[in-house]
């Protein structure tokens, strides 16, 4: 049975002291068609004459198509068209908000290929009148491929004379300034000297493109009293969202209109935009639920063009379905990284000094920001006095990568954390001391030296989370229980710190104060099950004075007017919508209290709003909120939105001037200051049992406990925390792909093969806290939360394993029956760190 | 999914007349988790499907002289929670609960459980290996990725049987009950798996017309000392690593007789006469189980990547008769 304190459920904790909304919990306006199913996604729509279609999908990691014969399918009877590479628009250059013209890369992925660079990658795309046609009339398709030379390993890739996954190369570099500033692909080999540490099992460290250091990392390590240096790997894992990238697509009267899941419902229009070379004045974009995104999703993805494009040509709807092992070859994946870290710990546990080397297997497509930023996270949570940190992107022919939660941060962590438990234990420290000591504080620095100066946090409480969650968890008592072992079984503790970027700023928020008094929040946040589409409103609700249930939130649907919104990758959403929804519910107030001194004379700092009122100060004249709004659409202006700020985006001022006229217009900027980088922070704790006869093991207990600002909406919050530790202890415990690296082909396609973590594999009841220390750098003191708890999720699991059976077991994760067994048979580790996709 | 005609037999004799009637172009489908895998990956393009679950004969348990009788179309759920099978067959309740996932033992049957196809992920993926009809492993080579196969018994394929509930009634000395065009076959549940050595293409002994109708568990071993234990990697929905099934009949703390089988080492479920044998009259504890796991994974071969499955069935043979300590932790 667990032995966590309770009470500490969110239900049962108050957080929130002193607001009415926020920080407390309600039933968001989606929650009836959820629980329901009424909910519509994408693949829930139909249209008139609607075809559907099916993809061909490379069968090899890299070649060329040199020729299509698709007669055979195009003298089917119900086939309508198909589409190939050759029908797509050259993809657009895109512009920055400050009008930088950043040029389309010539290396980017386009949705249809004629050399595919991994098995898997869409060719063409057929449209017919049913689904059985279309994919009998794939298989009538005949195309001659030129075999290319592929490479499914990144160390493979690095050795001399090794193919190159892309033709121009393989790996990523950004050139120095004045170059452009987007990466570009190049060659890099090592030499055979360079691989010398590969038979040892230790990560080789050749040449690598990206680095930065700060300190004196030579003579941290001479004066350190323990230095470590190991390998470990981490695994790549398919975002496996339960809707997969199903997208539909009609044309009425020169518009697109596009159906798929989305994070961001208002940043993906641009994102369609710049794939098909359109105007985003014809598209309509229409996302109200998304299945789940963890970072696959984040504008949606580029193969949602397909369907639009066959729809075009074949001038009908067209619903392209996604099956689970597309969406394995299409949908994304977390990069593993090949990391080696020297640490430097000074007798009471301090990082003196830390030498970091990782490799990030990046796929054949986009840069991926990983490596860079697994630095980053690394330099912060840890706070090395000295550090240099290296990384290489390294190409390879397998699916493309993204960010996936705490992308960086999480294999970064990953990479770390047993090192620092393996110190712990040589040095004889305490593992929650240990991480105390070099734990971030108040405006904790990180990262290089740029300009002069290092960037530092807004804060950062987790020490105070740490000393919390010990508490909570009965650390010491775990720790100081005996016996460690009963039979067979034995039992482990495991404590990990964890953080990401938990927000950005200057987005705009809106909202409408109706005539019948009623509020209407324009949310273009996607609701992609974080429930920040809804609840960043809640402030404003709050700072109006008006009740939840006179409240209304309007979302999912371009075509209905959305503010300039963030994207909802990097935790940022709580953070910069809570800003933006604060900075509107400023306007309102203001423009209430305007609307009051103009018709009930006084200066509008005479009144105040509250109670669906705006009334004078002290008693006396005021009016509804309903009849305020009827004033605002007679005074016209500013009032209405037929005047609107200069400072907020273009795409805010198109939505407002398509509002005006409707009722009291609140619109405002995000302006509000903030110095340094936002970041939120969990400590995890975790205890495992192990059964060391057969290598089985279950999690007894977790407990994840955060610094992530102020409580929004404590029952999401629970969600995102417990839900995205879960999402690092798939790392830990099974989640990972196969593929032979012989074809290059993956073998792994189902849930059963790649792992991802069921409920039955962690604890029913898992717990979580908060701080709910409010941010001193953001008006609402609200950080987001998403990414931040998945490297202590995997971490701690990792954690609590080496106490349970050494440093000796495992070298990589994830940690299974067979690792396991092996190692303690053998007495050492068994399982070949380098080999990658096992 | 490919096209192919739905046929509904709702007796086995007609459902026997189709299967003649269509011969090799027929596939026969139990509860449809095995068949659809297939059929949707569009490798197996039968032209007509003959779907049993209209049969209401081949559904339920029932009692018989000798024990108990289930219906090959008898689902998961049901096997596991039948009062007949619980009390007195709990290994094979045990081993069904394990199988899969709740919404799978739903629809799945006891039936295709143990005549299900291999999982070898190249010949599930419509590679043309040795099972396939082909003349090449995938999985056996120096560079194959084999965590999950065969460690006993392979010959040119490497691919094991993923029955959960196999084992437990091969434990049972279970017969399998069949209906050929020749009338009625019973085998011993033993025989009604084989490995590549006798046909590489197929897990069982079913040929095109046959049909598996129910398994007959007799007496025996009813309410005898059972252990089943799967490892695999996931705490549901998952095919095991490695089980093992065993009865024995204990009596003055020495073992009078035991029937003990492992699945997921090689081709077919391995009962282990060997250690039946070396057994017999040794204490029931953990030194006869040390010993008789070391006998039972005599002649096991690694492959690259399942060296593991060597120790674990060694740990897994022994803990099925000596047992395994409960570990009691005092609260912290």
């Amino acid at each position: 049975m667990s032995n966590i304190d309770k009470p500490g459920k969110s239900t049962e904790r108050e957080y929130g002291v002193g607001h009415k909304l926020v920080g407390k919990n309600y039933a968001t306006p989606d929650l009836y068609a959820k629980v329901t199913g009424a909910s519509k996604y994408a693949e829930d729509f139909r249209a008139d004459g609607m075809l559907f279609c099916k993809l061909l999908l490379s069968p090899m990691p890299h070649a060329r198509v040199k020729h299509i014969d698709a007669s055979k399918a195009l003298a089917m009877s119900g086939v309508r068209a198909i589409l190939t590479a050759d029908d797509l628009p050259a993809p657009a250059d895109s512009i920055t908000d400050n009008g930088t013209v950043i040029k389309a890369s010539k290396w980017g992925e386009r949705g249809l290929t004629m050399e595919p660079v991994y098995q898997g990658e869409p060719i063409l795309a057929l449209a017919a009148v049913d689904e059985l046609t279309a994919a009998d009339a794939i298989e009538k398709i005949q195309i001659d491929y030129e075999r290319l030379p592929f490479v499914v390993d990144p160390l493979e890739t690095l050795r001399p004379g090794s193919p190159n996954p892309r033709t121009d190369g393989n790996v990523w570099v950004r050139p120095a300034p004045p170059n452009p500033p987007s990466p570009q692909v190049a060659e890099l080999k090592w030499t055979h000297a360079d691989f010398a540490d590969f038979s040892q099992g230790r990560l080789p460290m050749g040449k690598a493109p990206d680095q930065w250091s700060y300190g004196d990392i030579e003579s941290g390590f001479k004066n350190a009293a323990l230095v470590l240096d190991e390998t470990f790997v981490t695994p790549n894992t398919s975002h496996q969202t339960l809707e997969t990238r199903t997208a539909m697509a009609y044309w009425q009267n020169g518009k697109l209109f596009l159906h798929t899941g989305t994070q961001s419902t208002a940043q993906t229009l641009p994102a369609i935009g710049r794939w098909l070379n359109m105007d985003v004045s014809n598209i309509v974009f229409i996302s109200e639920y998304t299945g789940g995104g963890f970072g696959s999703k984040v504008t949606g993805g580029v193969s949602m063009i397909i369907p639009a494009l066959l729809a075009k040509k074949a001038n009908a709807p067209v619903m392209m379905r996604i099956s689970r092992e597309e969406e394995g070859f299409i949908g994304r994946a977390r990069p593993s990284f090949l990391g080696r870290m020297k640490v430097g710990f000074s007798s009471e546990g301090r990082i003196v000094a830390l030498d970091m080397f990782v490799i990030c297997d990046n796929g054949p497509y986009d840069a991926q920001g990983d490596a860079g930023s697994s630095g980053r996270i690394v330099s912060l949570l840890y706070q090395p006095q000295a550090m240099r940190w290296r990384g290489l992107t390294v190409l390879t022919n397998t699916p493309p990568r993204s960010a996936q939660s705490s992308p960086g941060g999480m294999q970064g962590i990953t990479i770390i954390e047993p090192i620092i438990a393996k110190a712990a234990r040589q040095l004889k420290l305490d593992q929650v001391a240990i991480r105390r000591i070099n734990c971030p504080e108040g405006k904790a620095e990180f990262g290089p030296v740029m300009n002069g100066k290092r960037a530092h946090a807004t804060s950062a409480f987790l020490k105070e989370a740490l000393d919390r969650g010990a508490e909570k968890f009965h650390w010491q008592e775990r720790v100081a229980r005996t016996p460690k072992r009963i039979g067979s079984k034995v039992r482990g503790v495991g404590v990990a710190l964890s953080c990401y970027v938990g927000g950005t700023i200057g987005f705009d928020g809106l909202f409408l104060i109706m005539p019948d008094g009623r509020l209407r929040f324009q949310s273009g946040i996607g609701n992609l099950g974080t429930e920040s589409v809804m609840d960043v409103h809640r402030v404003g609700a709050e700072i109006l004075g008006v009740p939840w249930e006179k409240c209304d939130v309007v979302w999912g649907n371009t075509a209905k007017n959305f503010p300039y919104t963030c994207a909802s990758g990097g935790s940022q959403t709580t953070h910069a919508m809570t800003r933006a929804a604060y900075a509107a519910a400023m306007d309102g107030k203001s423009k209430l209290q305007q609307i009051a001194a103009k018709t009930l004379g006084g200066k509008p700092e005479n009144y105040e709003v509250g109670g669906e009122r705006v009334f004078r100060k002290g008693g006396g004249a005021g009016m509804t909120l309903a009849q305020a709004a009827q004033h605002a659409i007679k005074l016209g202006g500013i009032y209405d939105g037929h005047e609107v700020p200069a400072d907020v985006n273009k795409v805010t001022k198109t939505s407002v001037a398509a509002l005006a006229g409707q009722g009291l217009i609140a619109v405002a900027k995000d302006n509000y200051p903030r110095d340094g980088a936002t970041h939120s922070y969990v400590a995890a704790f975790a205890e495992v049992e192990v059964d060391v006869e057969t290598g089985n093991y279950q999690i007894i207990d977790f407990l994840a406990y955060a610094d992530v600002g102020s409580v929004l909406h404590p029952d999401a919050l629970g969600g995102q925390i417990l839900g995205r530790s879960t999402l690092g202890i798939g790392h830990a415990i099974g989640q990972k792909w196969v593929i032979d690296p012989h074809y290059g082909i993956m073998v792994s396609k189902r849930f059963h093969h790649t792992k991802p973590p069921t409920i039955m594999d962690v604890p029913v009841d898992m717990q979580w806290e908060a701080l709910d220390i409010p941010d001193p750098e953001t008006p609402v003191g609200a950080r987001g939360v998403g990414e931040p708890p998945v490297g202590g999720g995997c971490a701690s699991i990792l954690n609590a394993l080496s106490d349970a059976l050494g440093d000796e077991v495992f070298q990589r994760a994830p940690v299974n029956a067979d690792t396991i067994l092996t190692s303690l048979e053998a007495g050492r580790p068994m399982q070949r760190p380098l080999t990658q996709h096992i | 999914m490919p096209a192919f005609d739905l046929l509904q037999p709702s007796s086995v004799d007609d459902a026997l007349k189709l299967l003649q009637q269509h011969g090799p172009d027929a596939w026969v489908m139990a509860g449809g988790l095995d068949s659809f895998d297939w059929l949707k990956d569009r490798i197996k393009r039968p032209k007509v499907v003959v779907d049993l679950s209209g049969i209401e004969q081949l559904r339920g348990v029932r009692p018989t002289s000798d024990g108990i009788e289930i219906g090959a179309m008898t689902t998961l759920t049901e096997v596991v929670n039948d009062p007949l099978i619980k009390k007195n067959y709990g290994l094979l309740a045990q081993g069904a609960e394990l199988a899969a996932s709740p919404q799978i033992r739903n629809q799945g049957t006891i039936g295709g459980n143990l005549t299900q196809d291999a999982r070898c992920w190249y010949y599930r993926a419509g590679w043309p290996c040795y099972r396939a009809g082909g003349n090449i492993c995938y999985a056996d080579t120096p560079e194959g990725r084999n965590r999950e196969h065969a460690i006993l018994y392979a010959d040119r394929c490497v691919a094991v049987n993923p029955s959960d509930s196999a084992p437990a009634l091969i434990a049972l000395d279970a017969k399998f009950v069949m209906r050929t065009p020749k009338g009625e076959r019973v085998v011993d549940a033993e025989d009604y798996f084989i490995g590549p050595e006798i046909d590489i293409t197929r897990l069982h002994i079913l040929k095109p017309g046959d049909l598996l109708t129910s398994i007959r568990i007799p007496g025996t071993w009813a309410g005898a000392q059972f252990y089943f234990e799967k490892v695999r990697d996931r705490n549901v929905w998952d095919f095991p690593l490695l089980n093992v099934a065993s009865a024995m009949m204990v009596s003055g703390g020495n073992i009078e007789r035991m029937r003990i089988a492992v699945n997921g080492a090689a081709a077919r479920p391995l009962r282990l006469k060997a250690v039946e044998d070396a057994v017999r009259g040794k204490p029931a504890n953990a030194a006869t189980g040390e010993m008789a796991g070391k006998l039972a994974v005599q002649g096991a071969i690694p492959l690259q990547f399942n060296a593991y499955k060597i120790p674990l069935m060694r740990n897994l043979v022994k803990r099925a008769i000596g047992g395994v300590q409960e570990a009691t932790w005092a609260a912290s």
